[in-house]
């Protein structure tokens, strides 16, 4: 019970992921039916912007300490970020230990920039180009984005700490009358379901509650006859795109204590965040959001030890087997539209 | 001739005095000089360019003629490699006894993962084949690591069985005492060309597959598979059903991975469970689509561009750098060579993500396009100025181009 | 960096071409006309350099790089020599290989066992490389090893712990200067014993291929051997990034070490990943949990930042060893490039001079020379200690290094400190070892 009980969690917060990353793809297939092989890569550069905003605050001075060698045997030259020399240690060092958070507000503009260039500058020339087109340009873009932050970066993980007041762990079990330290949960990762949970929220109260949004959903049913009624519909559009591009970019800062970043995590996420939209059923939002969690869940379970002793490897493509199965069960995803890149 | 028009006889001639030609056009430049770098005229990348040309003529059977986008190729590339060094392993290094296994077996799987990811279309349909392709690859690196070896990948022990082993059989791939490693060199003044018969041998293979393809591409049933990618619901109502059809073009283009993987055994005796992974999938379609999709060239021209840069682009290193740009004042040497850090060598990825973005930006048909443009240029200057294209229809380009 | 010589194969070429002649074409199969592979004919020889520059491994394939170029200015006397000087072996005297001129090319293995051989075979066939040497993981090194094999030239293995490369795919013309995976286990049990106790439950998690196998076997036998027990060993999927849903399971077992056989990527998450479910707190029967790495690499540790403070695990090189050796190599490295050599730059910058050595002595490029005298060689000087090349195997037997993640870094390279240093009597093991058995060497090829 408790073994499942915590898998659920992993699964919702694995799902969290892939449901924020699916969120955008599903909002660029919907909108400007485009197929983007680009957007794990903007998954990676938002756990970038986490990276840079630590690098910022750690930017620092250096002074020689002639007490201690380094591995030369010259004396060691020390460290001092100058935002602690600026604020004294325990302040500076509270503002550098806050600077996945504070990242957030950093990666917001940045995401929107990026996504508003790669659409006007790229994306716009391939909306009536067949769907290969598409997948080879932005295929050819994710490509050179992830070389481009190797060339900066270099190709290992990058640790990327959480504030210290989320490490640490929180103990389910101890509310719901089990024993002490088995159901716990770390922090950061419940931070992180919760801020899933926000911006997707926040993204579907977007498009319910505003007539801003009411004006994409009806773009997304009929593109043609909205334009006919006089609505600028492709500058909304290029907002989606921006947007899309800043759920993914949030979803990759708020990643980077979870897992330390590297330039190909992005690849990474793309295949699998292919087959949630579409285990969701394109064109769908709440599907994507589904099939995500679903996904997510099922894959914790699948690596359940007395699961895995009855099907060795079931762990491994898990995903992969409930994707085709799906597919044959419901011909368009689990709230797919008819018609929605089926030809 | 062959039951081919003029022109395509003409056409198949000069893909095959081209294929015969390559050990000699890939090697443009004299050894020793400063661009025998660029040189391709080496058997491994020789025999590349002729398994992967198979590889992507055969998926242009599926998705230049019905349209159907697989990202599952790769499987059937790992199943032709791993048919090929099971019979190496059990019988011996004749590679008859493989490469047609390999082409059944793919051909079986292709059949089952048809018959079930066919049922879908659009993107749906690739998923399916890429959850197919994904199974295998995860399963063939772990759990299956008996009958693939998994992470080493498959290959020929001492204490394997080979029942056929005569004493004094070759110990390498061979075709009847042919052995697929030896070349000959020829020195011609200051140039080396090598004649190496595992090149030749996939030539002469991948020229079968290309008329095959050629033939296939001009029947009734090419005819069949692209009226399914203009319109499947007209086709339909019609009251043909396009399933067995689409399902037949699916085994054959699987049928050619198969022939290809076999071929990558058949030149060197190792099946990596790598092959079959998404971005082995995902190359073939970059492949295709990089060349011209639905020509019978772009696909083979597209597979030896990207074999081509993974090869020689990243062998260019620091020092190589220093040799070509010696010559220039310190300064503008540093400059240049901190500018090619972005280019070459452990960048050589950016440089092929660059020229897909450019290829498809400004060449819509892929590099088919790129030499039909160019060849259109000449003609106009020869003079024909009477037919002005801009207020005629665009004439769908010749298949064969 | 030298101009004179802009090409690889100029002056390799020149004789040949000179004797030629512009008129006649001469016909030879490569076989017949050189004594073997690639026989150097000019005033230099290539070495192929065949490392991972793009992937996951990229920055240790780049420190590798970095190890070889400055083997090979030792080797060809420029620079201040490095561990040349402190070779117990004199035969190199800084003017290249048996007076040749040492160049070398490099390639991508992208840490694919196709891309390698494909990289290697364009050394081989295109550059004339007598020597090929590098890579980041097992299965790239067995599968380069073959070929090598195959192809009639030396493999000098860069980076690879699996026990089968000098085991189960041991082939004549490869050898391994690295440790291996039973070598890893040998050597920690008894420290992890030491310290931590001998009636600990052990959970393994392995990553799920090859060289994950053979380390939970090492491991396994070794700390059984000492009374621990083995809760439970559960393979992860290599494509894992969140090793949550295989972490969480520990917390209801009675197990109190987790053993972790991930390298590189699935390294650095699994042990953020189990230090953020707060396994490092966790106490179990009065005692602390523990996390043990069998095998560190420091390039890598860095992802994990401060998680592995603390941890355990073993190593074949760290810089901060202060025989003369290692010191002489830290400084020509830390000099040229202002940090201090990885282990993975140490192991082939010891190759090449391993092979560059035996060369020397065999008179001979010829690969059943340098084979010859590479078996049972040993030697001294070159940061490990006094190390054998047994005959058997080709594998390299020299002490072993049981690190811990460092408590109170000094900079972002000094993570690790040794705590042990294994003698090479306790990590050696007979040939036919059954974690080592099913191999053949086969006879050394020449091409």
């Amino acid at each position: 019970m408790d073994a499942i009980l915590l898998q659920i969690l992993n699964g919702l917060d694995k799902g969290s992921a892939y449901a924020m990353i699916a969120l955008g793809l599903t909002l660029i297939f919907g909108t400007l039916g485009v197929v983007n092989f680009a957007h794990g890569a903007l998954f990676m550069i938002g756990a970038f912007c986490a990276v840079t905003m630590q690098r910022i605050f750690g930017m620092s001075f250096e002074t020689v300490d002639p007490n201690q060698k380094d591995f030369l045997g010259n004396p060691l030259k020390v460290k001092t970020p100058y935002l602690e020399s600026w604020f004294g240690p325990e302040t500076g060092a509270a503002i550098i230990d806050w600077s996945v958070p504070l990242a957030i507000l950093f990666s917001i503009p940045i995401m929107l920039i990026v996504g508003y260039v790669m659409e006007r500058g790229l994306i716009k020339h391939f909306y009536k180009r067949p769907h290969a087109d598409q997948i080879l340009v932005t295929f050819g873009l994710a490509i050179v984005l992830q070389e481009l932050v190797k060339h900066f970066f270099g190709a290992n993980p990058i640790p990327t700490g959480a504030p210290e007041v989320f490490k640490g762990s929180f103990d389910f079990g101890v509310l719901m009358g089990f024993d002490p330290n088995v159901i716990i949960y770390p922090y950061w990762r419940m931070v992180y379901f919760f801020f899933a949970a926000i911006v997707i929220g926040a993204v579907f109260a977007f498009l319910q509650f505003t007539t801003f949004g009411m004006v994409v959903r009806a773009g997304m049913q009929d593109r043609e006859t909205v334009g006919l009624l006089g609505i600028n519909i492709d500058r909304r559009f290029t907002i989606m795109f921006g947007i899309a591009a800043a759920v993914a970019g949030l979803a990759g800062v708020m990643y980077a204590p979870i897992n330390s970043p590297n330039y190909h995590m992005g690849m990474d996420f793309l295949v699998l965040s292919f087959v949630v939209v579409v285990v969701g059923g394109m064109g769908s939002l709440p599907g994507a959001v589904l099939a995500g969690f679903m996904l997510g869940i099922l894959e914790s379970f699948a690596s359940m030890n007395w699961i895995k002793s009855m099907v060795p490897g079931i762990d491994q493509i898990i995903i992969y087997l409930v994707a085709i199965i799906i597919l044959l069960t419901r011909p368009r995803g689990l709230m797919g539209r008819k018609g929605v890149m089926e030809e | 001739m062959l039951g081919l028009n003029k022109k395509d006889t003409r056409f198949l001639l000069i893909v095959v005095a081209l294929t015969m030609a390559t050990p000699i056009l890939l090697q443009p430049f004299p050894e020793g000089s400063g661009l025998a770098q660029f040189n391709a005229g080496y058997p491994d990348l020789m025999q590349r360019f002729a398994i992967f040309g198979i590889f992507a003529i055969g998926f242009n059977i599926l998705f230049g003629l019905t349209g159907y986008l697989s990202f599952g190729h790769a499987a059937f590339l790992g199943i032709g490699s791993y048919s090929v060094v099971w019979m190496y392993k059990l019988l011996d290094y004749n590679v008859i006894y493989g490469l047609p296994l390999a082409i059944v077996m793919s051909g079986i799987f292709a059949l089952l993962i048809g018959y079930i990811s066919l049922r879908r279309s659009g993107i749906y349909f690739s998923i399916l084949t890429l959850a197919f392709a994904q199974m295998s690859f995860n399963l063939a690196y772990s759990v299956l690591t008996p009958i693939t070896n998994g992470e080493t990948g498959l290959q020929v022990y001492t204490n394997d069985p080979q029942v056929l082993l005569g004493a004094t059989e070759p110990r390498s791939p061979h075709f009847f005492g042919i052995v697929m490693n030896n070349s000959s060199k020829v020195n011609v003044g200051d140039w080396v060309f090598t004649f190496n018969n595992g090149y030749y041998f996939c030539a002469v293979i991948a020229i079968l597959a290309f008329y095959l393809s050629l033939r296939i591409f001009r029947s009734p049933f090419g005819l069949m598979l692209r009226a399914i990618k203009s319109n499947q619901q007209r086709l339909n109502y019609t009251g043909l059903n396009a399933r067995p059809y689409t399902l037949a073009a699916f085994v054959i283009s699987g049928m050619y991975a198969g022939l290809a993987g076999g071929l990558m055994a058949s030149m060197d005796p190792l099946a990596g469970a790598e092959r079959m992974q998404w971005t082995a999938s995902g190359e073939v379609v970059l492949m295709t689509i990089l060349g011209g999709v639905g020509t019978m060239m772009g696909p083979v021209l597209g597979a030896g561009v990207i074999k081509y840069m993974e090869n020689i682009f990243s062998k260019i290193n620091d020092q190589v750098l220093h040799g070509w740009f010696g010559w220039m004042p310190d300064g503008l040497e540093d400059f240049v060579i901190g500018i090619s850090h972005f280019f070459v060598g452990k960048s050589w990825h950016l440089t092929s993500g660059l020229l897909f973005m450019i290829v498809v930006i400004f060449l819509p048909g892929g590099l088919v396009e790129g030499g039909q443009r160019i060849r259109a240029m000449f003609a106009k200057k020869r003079g024909d100025d009477d037919d002005d294209p801009k207020h005629q229809p665009k004439q769908a380009p010749h298949v064969a181009e | 960096m030298s101009n004179s010589n802009l090409t690889r194969r100029g002056v390799l070429k020149t004789g040949a071409i000179a004797s030629a002649g512009f008129a006649l074409p001469t016909i030879f199969t490569a076989s017949s006309a050189a004594a073997y592979m690639n026989e150097p004919t000019g005033g230099s020889v290539t070495l192929g350099f065949n490392v991972p520059q793009t992937g996951p491994y990229a920055d240790e394939g780049a420190d590798e790089l970095r190890a070889y170029q400055l083997a090979v200015e030792h080797l060809n006397g420029e620079g201040d020599g490095g561990m040349l000087n402190t070779f117990s072996s004199k035969e190199l005297t800084g003017e290249g290989i048996l007076g040749k001129k040492v160049e070398f090319v490099t390639g991508d293995t992208q840490t694919k066992s196709d891309a390698a051989r494909a990289s290697a075979k364009s050394m081989i066939e295109k550059d004339g490389a007598v020597m090929i040497t590098g890579g980041s993981s097992s299965g790239v090194a067995i599968a380069v090893q073959g070929l090598c094999q195959e192809a009639g030239v030396i493999f000098m293995a860069g980076l690879t712990h699996s026990n089968d490369t000098t085991g189960k795919d041991k082939k004549a013309n490869g050898f391994r200067h690295f440790f291996n995976a039973y070598m890893s286990g040998a050597a920690l049990a008894p420290v992890l014993a030491a310290r931590y106790g001998t009636d600990r439950k052990a959970y393994h998690l392995t990553a799920d291929y090859t060289w994950g196998w053979t380390q939970e076997e090492s491991i396994k036998a070794a700390t059984e051997a000492l009374g621990w027990e083995t809760v439970n060993a559960v393979k992860t999927p290599l494509a894992a990034t969140d090793f949550s849903s295989y972490i969480t399971p520990v917390l209801q077992t009675d197990a109190d070490v987790l053993v972790l056989n991930h390298y590189g990527g699935n390294m650095v998450n699994s042990l953020t990943n189990a230090v953020q479910f707060g396994l490092r707190e966790k106490q179990v029967n009065g005692r602390n949990f523990e996390i043990v790495v069998p095998l560190f690499s420091r390039l890598m540790a860095r992802g994990a930042g401060e998680n592995i403070k603390g941890i355990l695990g073993s190593t074949n090189w760290h810089w901060s060893l202060t025989d003369e050796g290692s010191q002489a190599f830290v400084k020509s490295f830390g000099t040229k490039y202002g940090f201090p050599p990885s282990q993975a730059a140490h192991t082939v910058y010891c190759q090449t001079l391993l092979y560059a050595d035996a060369c020397q002595r065999a008179g001979t490029f010829n690969p059943c020379g340098v084979v010859e005298a590479l078996e049972g060689f040993e030697f001294d000087g070159l940061g490990n200690g006094k190390t054998t090349y047994r005959a058997e195997d080709h594998q390299c037997f020299k002490d072993v290094l049981v690190v811990k993640g460092k408590d109170n870094p000094t900079s972002e390279f000094d993570l690790l400190e040794v705590v042990e240093v294994t003698p090479v009597d306790q990590v050696t093991y007979d040939p036919e070892h059954p974690m080592f058995a099913g191999g053949n060497l086969g006879q050394c090829n020449a091409g």
